[in-house]
């Protein structure tokens, strides 16, 4: 299974956490810690693993930002790279052609787009409209909601007038 | 989009970013969590919007590595929100903020439940998806009937039931009884002929977990997996949007196959042909093709099919099949492919007939050894140490020798160590191992552990027909300029044993023998004069007659080191001196070593312990598994208990008239251990000793530090300088040249008595320490300060704590960069009284200098005294209940440092012993009062009365009182030590000052009780009482 997730820029700032599994948050600021120092100085043209502790880490740099995850050693890590890829052609489709900016004033979107891709450290959907759809209904939800407020707010105010 | 109404949010994440550095960013931080906080108090006045903002900014500064102690209730509180938008974010952040473990999570369980089987689709999956994520036991006990429900009811949308799926996953993970094995296996195969691919990706994610555990229950599932693979591997009726660049799901072939191997195997000979003819058209049809991501999922899917034909033990030919495939793939360019196809190929080693096949790929293994991925190189080498044997030992062996020139620091330890345990499990001929470990000296001494040349002297020592053959290479090596000293070591100790075997060779007279070692002598550290020093005995020994003119040089030099500092070598030099002058009786006292008994070696294990290996059947389990088929004669006896070795292995045959000559109790041991210890590390932690006897047993008696209560005062008087046994401790396992540069035992006494300083220092490093004690807890910084301008690498440090401290010690970096100073944290903890000491064993690379050294650590027993001043209406009662040992102790002491009362009541003082002025009437008597602290005593009282003699000041009475027998007895020795002697060697017993005004205006009187007096005076009570 997916023990964390972790968004990280080449200057070393994190971008996203999740984590599956539970750790405290001393434990977490050292896996952070420990993670980027093994991998941002990694060479390009490496392979995409990392044997750490136990465990690896799979990890795949897109422009400045490293998306990470570290899973049991007896997982498969090529199905793990892919879901990375899977999950920035989402973000991707989403932000239209995302960079880190949209990641760092929209943080929030990016977690609710990865609770659509992954549980309990498990692929959840593959199907990139199936995925699509949903964030979408949900954005719509909010905003229906956020109207209705507004509407109401301005009943009152009128009212109250 | 959507979030343009968090304006707040987004100036906030603009103005952290643009704070020009991290202090700016705090104060940005700080401000913000002051105002957020402020918010939180006045709930009242929050809108439901704002709530939102301020709870995202907490995820955000959470995000960034600040902690957020507070708003923890307001982001669960959202939870229980009517609206979609605030219970969205409470569900989010919640299962950000918080773990599994957090006591919060318990308020909500209601709540969750409730949106579960509630009617609203949206909360459902809001409260599936964060119990999924951060569910605990708890939640598994009160939800699982609920999300089992959803996953199998007919009514829930697609979206609710792969949450569901996965939602119950997790909460069989933390308790497997949730899901009732019973009658739930008709119901996962039903799941099984799900259409949906999401609910059925979900759903096989938790088929492969129970599975796991279960593979019986679930039997009748397996046709379905097969279906489900034969559906995607033909791509029949799979929609486009579960295609992934052209691959039908490769996840869930994935997994689907993962399933499958937790089978033991496929008995239905039609389920089996269906489940080969999809595997065979995923191994042949598998194509390397331009695309990254293609060629990753492909070969995701690949990689997994050929896990599963190992699995079910294919017929030969597929199996040559898949070896034949990954012998291409370890040698394609693409990075990952060649990882996963090293890995693999050692996975496969499990399986007996093709390990002649993958031995074939032999040379382009040894290629990946050079690999610049390091990752990929410790496949490799993970590979080769599986796949060595006999027949192909000697290659390997050789190359991975070649290697070690050029291979990256970080692994040359490992490479030296499986080399080594290689060498000896498969060599084909003895000689050859000797050349071997010889040659890794050679080239990598600095990565070479003792161990690894302890276990080739047991070999030679053991090995009769070796021992003339390794002389003489020893004899080869001495002739190489610039030698590592671990060479000198053994090459001097074998040449001591051995080299009269040689005696006929050019070059190998005694003479040119001792002539060629005594060249190392100048540049060697300590330990190793030790050992060239017990190879010159070795050598008289070997020549009798004696060469007047050898034996000359020889004693010059026992004489020239009968004074030298290192107590060590200073007694080897005397004794030596003296046995040698004993004629042909130094025959029998030096004879040759005898046979070592055999046992597991200890390289293996080792190996086996230092296992950090990541991948699942690591070459190294598979190791320890395997019979040894080695080449080289080892008896096996029983194993020997390494608390009676000092007399088992009697190296020395010492004639019992001896013991008289040798002067008194303590030192005979100390002889034993000198004559007998090629490598004399009188460790005060029985972990290091106990490793130190596996591979060889060389070691004398432990020379125990602090062991005999009894010979202690005696040896204190024998030795002026007991000190010396500290010292040793501290510094006499150094092989290296690199010297500190301030007293360490003077440092560590200074630190037991006071709460900061320096502890360590040599040219490179400084380390300092800083203490705060509270109860029975200790808190310490360990400051490693590097003093130069280049790194230090490889910073190892271990803690090896006495039985009654608990040590925990934060992470200490690698590598501390120029210049700087790194702190690490040392919890203590007490658990009872004892003097025993930690140990911090510390090492480090400069350049090419290893140092290690091993440093007392001042968490000593005064430490967790506090003293306790105390009236004499409430000292007396304690002080007259505690009656007699074992609670209550006195003892005579002598050959006390001089000093003055006021001293002495200072050095108490330094001592967290209080002292209570006037309870004593006698102004020649202390008393005090402190409090000992332990786990297991919590606090303790303590009353301590000295009498002493103002005639005699070299003599003194103590009576301590506890309610602890132990702690009395080890308080009593505690105090003793630090009245007795100070473990300076340099100027210790400082010429008494000008005596104290004190002691000379009172009348001299005896300490005896004085004649009763009144019964108020507490001081005549105190005297009567005792």
């Amino acid at each position: 299974m997916i023990h964390f997730v972790i968004l990280i820029s080449r200057q070393g700032k994190v971008r996203l956490t999740k984590w599956y599994s539970p750790y405290s948050q001393k434990e977490r600021t050292k896996v952070i810690r420990e993670l980027s120092g093994l991998i941002l100085t990694r060479a390009p043209k490496l392979c995409n693993f990392v044997e750490w502790k136990g465990y690896k880490v799979v990890y795949r740099r897109y422009a400045s930002l490293y998306f990470c995850m570290g899973i049991d050693a007896d997982d498969n890590e090529l199905e793990i790279l892919e879901i990375i890829h899977h999950f920035v052609e989402i973000l991707d489709r989403y932000f239209g052609s995302v960079c880190e900016l949209d990641l760092i004033f929209n943080f929030h979107k990016a977690y609710y787009i990865l609770d659509e891709i992954l549980i309990a450290g498990e692929l959840q959907e593959s199907s990139k409209k199936t995925v699509a759809r949903l964030i979408a209904a949900q954005d719509s939800l909010v905003e229906t909601a956020q109207e209705q407020a507004n509407s109401i707010s301005n009943m009152i105010a009128q009212a109250t007038k | 989009m959507a979030l343009s109404g968090m304006r707040g949010l987004s100036v906030f994440i603009s103005d952290v970013r643009n704070c020009q550095n991290k202090e700016q960013e705090r104060l940005r931080i700080d401000k913000e969590l002051g105002n957020i906080r402020t918010r939180f108090k006045n709930e009242k006045g929050l809108t439901p919007y704002e709530k939102k903002k301020y709870v995202w900014k907490m995820l955000y500064i959470y995000m960034l590595g600040y902690d957020v102690d507070f708003g923890h209730m307001e982001a669960i509180s959202l939870i229980s929100a009517p609206k979609y938008p605030e219970k969205q974010v409470g569900y989010i952040v919640t299962s950000c903020l918080l773990n599994e473990n957090h006591d919060f999570l318990r308020v909500v369980i209601n709540a969750v439940r409730n949106d579960i089987i509630g009617r609203n689709e949206t909360f459902q999956c809001l409260a599936l998806t964060m119990v999924g994520n951060i569910g605990g036991k708890e939640f598994a006990e009160s939800l699982a009937p609920d999300v089992q429900r959803l996953l199998i009811s007919s009514s829930c949308r697609p979206l609710v039931r792969k949450k569901a799926a996965l939602c119950l996953l997790r909460l069989y993970r933390k308790n497997p009884d949730v899901v009732n094995i019973d009658g739930w296996s008709d119901c996962m195969s039903q799941l099984l002929d799900e259409r949906d691919l999401g609910v059925l990706t979900s759903v096989m994610s938790l088929f492969v977990a129970l599975v796991s555990n279960n593979n019986e229950a679930y039997r009748n599932c397996l046709p379905k997996c097969v279906k489900i693979l034969e559906r995607l591997a033909r791509n029949q009726d799979i929609p486009q949007e579960y295609t992934y660049y052209g691959i039908p799901s490769p996840w869930l072939q994935v997994k689907t196959t993962k399933a499958l191997q937790y089978f033991p195997t496929v008995e239905d000979p039609n389920t089996r042909r269906a489940l080969f003819e999809v595997l065979q058209r995923i191994l042949m049809g598998t194509d390397v093709v331009k695309n990254v991501n293609k060629n990753n999922a492909s070969h995701a899917v690949l990689f997994e099919a050929l896990a599963l034909v190992m699995h079910l033990d294919a017929e030969k030919e597929m199996m040559s099949q898949c070896v034949a495939l990954l012998g291409k793939f370890i040698a394609v360019r693409e990075p990952n492919i060649r990882y996963l196809g090293l890995e693999n190929m050692t996975r496969m080693l499990l399986i007996t007939d093709v390990q002649d096949i993958i031995k074939r790929h032999q040379t382009q293994i040894l290629t990946s050894l050079k690999d610049p991925d390091i990752s990929i190189r410790r496949r490799a080498l993970d590979l080769l140490y599986g796949m060595c044997d006999v027949t192909n030992a000697k290659d390997i062996v050789e190359e991975l020798l070649q290697y070690l020139s050029t291979a990256d620091f970080a692994m040359r330890e490992e490479l030296a160590l499986k080399a080594a345990i290689l060498a000896e499990k498969f060599a084909p001929d003895l000689s050859w191992y000797v050349d071997v470990i010889l040659q890794l000296i050679d080239k990598a001494g600095d990565f070479v552990s003792d161990d690894i040349w302890y276990r080739v002297v047991q070999f030679v020592t053991n090995n009769e027909d070796l021992q003339p053959y390794a002389a003489a290479k020893a004899r080869e090596y001495l002739d190489k300029p610039a030698l590592h000293e671990t060479m000198v070591k053994v090459s001097a100790y074998i040449l001591g044993e051995y080299s009269h075997l040689l005696a006929r060779r050019p070059g190998c007279r005694p003479k040119e023998i001792f002539a060629i070692i005594n060249e190392k002598l100048p540049k060697v550290s300590k330990p190793t004069v030790a050992i060239l020093l017990s190879t010159y005995a070795k050598i008289m020994m070997h020549t009798q007659p004696p060469y007047p003119e050898l034996q000359e040089q020889i004693w010059a030099i026992f004489r020239k080191y009968e004074s030298y500092i290192d107590v060590e070598i200073q007694q080897r030099a005397v004794e030596y001196f003296v046995l040698s002058r004993k004629g042909a009786a130094l025959v029998d006292v030096l004879a040759e070593m005898p046979k070592f008994p055999e046992r597991q070696s200890a390289l293996l294990k080792k190996a086996e312990d230092a296992e950090v290996d990541t991948a699942d059947q690591s070459a190294i389990k598979l190791r320890s598994q395997q019979q040894t088929s080695n080449a080289l004669v080892v008896t096996d006896q029983q194993h020997v208990n390494g608390s009676i070795l000092g007399n088992q292995l009697g190296l020395v045959k010492m004639p019992s008239q001896k013991m008289e000559a040798s002067t008194h109790n303590q030192g005979l041991t100390k002889e034993n251990g000198a004559v007998s210890k090629v490598d004399p590390e009188p460790t005060p932690s029985a972990d290091l000793l106990g490793d130190l006897l596996g591979p060889l047993a060389m070691e004398g008696p432990p020379a125990a530090p602090v062991s005999g209560e009894k010979n202690m005062i005696s040896a204190l008087e024998a030795t002026p300088d007991a000190a010396g046994a500290l010292a040793l401790a501290t510094v006499g396992d150094q092989s290296n040249s690199v010297q500190p540069i301030v007293n360490i035992a003077e440092r560590f006494h200074a630190l037991c008595l006071q709460d900061s300083g320096v502890l360590y220092e040599d040219p490179y490093i400084q380390i300092g320490i800083k203490a705060e004690w509270r109860a029975h807890h200790g808190h310490l910084v360990l400051f490693l300060g590097n003093k130069n301008t280049s790194p230090l690498l490889s910073v190892r440090a271990l803690i090896l704590p006495p039985s009654h401290l608990k040590m925990e010690l934060s992470l200490v970096p690698e590598t501390i960069p120029p210049r700087a100073q790194v702190q690490c944290l040392l919890e203590v903890v007490n658990l009872r009284a004892s003097r025993d000491v930690a140990v911090l064993d510390f090492l480090y690379k400069f350049g090419t200098a290893v140092v290690s050294v091993k440093l007392q650590l001042p968490a000593v027993l005064n430490k967790f005294l506090r003293p306790i001043s105390v009236s004499a209406e409430e000292f007396f009662p304690q002080w007259n209940s505690l009656s007699g040992p074992p609670l209550k102790l006195q003892e005579v002491v002598r050959g006390v440092k001089p000093m003055s009362l006021l001293e002495m009541a200072n050095l108490f003082a330094s001592l967290h012993l209080g002292v209570i002025p006037g309870l004593d009437t006698n102004p020649n008597n202390l008393v005090s009062c402190t409090g000992f602290y332990s786990e297991g005593t919590r606090a303790m009282l303590c009353l301590i009365r000295v009498e002493t003699d103002p005639s005699d000041r070299t003599q003194l009475r103590i009576t301590i009182a506890s309610g602890d027998p132990t702690l009395t007895f080890e308080l009593k020795e505690f105090i003793k030590e630090h009245l007795v002697n100070i473990p300076m060697s340099t100027h210790a017993p400082a010429p008494a000052p000008a005596p104290a005004p004190a002691p000379a205006a009172v009348p001299l009187q005896p300490q005896s009780p004085i004649t009763p007096a009144g019964y108020t005076d507490p001081g005549v009570m105190l005297a009567g009482l005792l």
